[in-house]
């Protein structure tokens, strides 16, 4: 595998605009608040001197641009800033609270792969069948789904009525795996029902695309087994496409957690940043959504690094 | 063979694609059933005040967390108030919600994307990296950093869902754009002497009116939702405003007293988003009758 690294550095050159921009979307949020940023992050009760000091840290006084250089210096550095209510350093309230986060994300993309995929393939080979207009449908009522709504019915049923799993909080997965997984289960199906309606959606139209194609009916003509052309022809072929649906669906996924943290209670990165932007905690805003940006994009760089080792026809493009 | 022909023109297919209203209301009862569900939907928005049985903010301490009865059909509130008045009054809420984000969108995006499909070389570049930055973020993640720095509340919250979702329109605009700007006939029409406001009005407009109606659709339903998300999260409506985001919150709270709350506000969410997305479909297929097998 001697051009991945050549591969990775490529993208990554690529990237690198788009990153650019994002920090400086996330850098000219402070810029929308209405009045003087200093007057804003020195908090209600300042004194003119702390105004004063804390025009003078984030150079307020300076132009834009150089502002922006200052901040992404520090934040190139890991300084993230301070939070306005705890003053506690919003790296490490991110670090604490983006493990909650990721765990009920990535089991959620788990459960979503497992049931949306198949659902999708299921509905392709079979268009304009029963189990296609139902797979149809439900995913029709799954993108529809309010997914806090589907949370509160979760919480009712299993926990108050049957009293399988635990409704609230979180535990650390790396100190006690089961219970954080018993704790992650709930929330974890509540946000992956609209990922597998997507899942099922698309994965169903570009498989029904691969398989009406040219060489597909050729395949057909020469006798091959249905089970056979979509093994080896159909599924090989959408599995890059796949590969990139899954990736968007990330963004769903972190986008849904926000609101799901809030019916569980979970001390995630979700319930960070809406407490933070109601509080106008403007720098763990600020850090929050920059995390999430960012692994947004390393994510896709993985996705497309990995489509390109599987079809090495899209590495051209 | 005709002029237009020679020219490239495409075949005049207004009269063709100009959808038989009724013809396709009668082939497609889901578009009907979600054109009319809307409808009632905007008369109970218009006439909440008239409809409504009670005051959706007056509170009323003696009939507290009612079970439904006959003068309270979907029972009382935490603070006594009629929850069917306050999920009649949280329809126009809702929709005004989609239909500001949604307006946002269009007035951001689709200039935009005009204006980067026109321009094109190193501007095009420049802001397509820009789009594809902003549509790194997780969408409701921007909208909550956005609302919490112009301020919380119902405009706001919609301001910032209408942001985030101007680069999807801007990304489509600018496709169509790049596409219908090289072809044959637009060339034609500039060697005519056409000016670039001409092209854009007569010739780039129409062509990405149509990918621009079914997705505007479409984010009518995602505004919703988003609309309910950020309600719950109590930095959409504020209270004592109705909306069914925030009624749900407020059920989820009483959630071992009255369980039965939790129903009405999530259906209404759900009917409605199932609305929107059910009428983009058919708008799609509609103009586009190759997509009904998708």
């Amino acid at each position: 595998m001697s051009r991945l690294p050549f591969l990775i550095g490529s993208r990554l050159w690529q990237l690198l605009p788009i990153i650019v921009f994002a920090t400086f979307v996330v850098f000219s949020l402070l810029q929308l608040v209405p009045g003087d940023p200093a007057l804003v992050l020195a908090g209600d009760y300042a004194s003119r001197e702390r105004i004063e000091e804390i025009r003078q840290l984030y150079g307020f006084d300076k132009p834009f641009v150089v502002q922006y250089g200052a901040w992404l210096w520090h934040v190139v550095q890991g300084d993230l800033g301070k939070s306005l209510l705890s003053s506690a350093p919003v790296y490490d309230l991110i670090l604490q609270r983006m493990p909650n986060t990721l765990l009920i994300a990535t089991y959620a993309l788990l459960i979503a792969s497992l049931i949306g995929i198949p659902l999708g393939v299921l509905a392709a080979t079979k268009v304009g069948s029963r189990i296609d207009s139902f797979v149809t449908s439900v995913a029709s009522l799954g993108v529809a789904l309010p997914s806090f709504w589907l949370a509160i019915l979760l919480v009712v049923t299993f926990s108050m009525d049957l009293h399988w799993l635990p409704a609230t909080g979180a535990r650390p997965f790396s100190v006690e795996p089961g219970r954080a997984i018993a704790h992650a289960t709930l929330p974890a199906i509540a946000l992956a029902v609209g990922v597998i309606a997507e899942l099922a959606r698309q994965v169903r139209s570009a498989l029904i695309e691969v398989l009406g194609s040219q060489y597909v009916r050729t395949l057909r003509a020469k006798g091959l087994s249905p089970i056979s052309v979509l093994w080896k022809h159909g599924l090989r072929n959408v599995s890059v496409t796949m590969l990139t649906i899954l990736g968007l669906q990330v963004n769903r996924l972190f986008s849904g957690a926000v609101v799901i943290e809030a019916v569980f209670a979970i001390p995630g990165a979700g319930q960070l940043v809406a407490y933070s932007a109601i509080n106008k905690d403007y720098p763990v805003v600020q850090g929050v959504v920059l995390v999430f940006v960012v692994m947004v994009i390393l994510i896709n760089l993985i996705v497309d690094v990995l489509s390109a080792l599987l079809d090495p026809r899209a590495a051209e493009s | 063979m005709s002029v237009d022909g020679v020219l490239g023109v495409p075949p005049r297919t207004t009269a063709t694609r100009r959808v038989n209203f009724w013809r396709w209301v009668r082939s497609d009862l889901r578009a009907v059933l979600s054109l009319g569900y809307l409808f009632i939907l905007i008369f109970v928005s218009v006439f909440a005040w008239k409809i409504a049985p009670y005051s959706p903010i007056e509170q009323n301490v003696t009939e507290l967390l009612m079970e439904p009865t006959w003068s309270h059909w979907l029972g009382t509130d935490d603070l006594g108030r009629d929850v069917l008045s306050r999920l009649i009054w949280g329809a126009p809420n809702s929709l005004y919600a989609a239909f500001l984000a949604v307006t946002v969108a269009i007035v951001l995006g689709v200039p935009l994307g005009l204006l980067i499909g026109f321009l094109g070389g190193w501007f095009d570049e420049l802001m397509s990296r820009f789009i594809d930055a902003l549509l790194s973020f997780p969408p409701i993640v921007l909208a909550i950093a956005v609302t919490g720095a112009l301020g919380i509340g119902l405009t706001n919250a919609m301001l910032s869902v209408g942001f985030v979702f101007a680069p999807v329109l801007a990304r489509i605009v600018r496709a169509q754009t790049l596409v219908v700007k090289s072809a044959l006939y637009v060339d034609a029409a500039r060697g005519f002497g056409a000016g670039t406001g001409h092209i854009i009005w007569r010739h780039i407009l129409p062509n990405a009116i149509q990918p621009v109606i079914v997705q505007v659709t479409l984010m009518l339903a995602i505004a919703l939702l988003a609309e309910a998300s950020l309600s719950f999260l109590s930095l959409g409506v504020q209270p004592p405003q109705a909306s069914w985001g925030g009624m749900l919150a407020r059920a989820y709270n009483y959630i071992e007293l009255a369980p039965a709350q939790m129903y009405a506000p999530g259906f209404a969410i759900l009917l409605t988003a199932l609305a929107f997305n059910a009428l983009g479909e058919s708008i799609l297929v509609a103009l586009d009758p190759t997509m009904k097998r998708r």
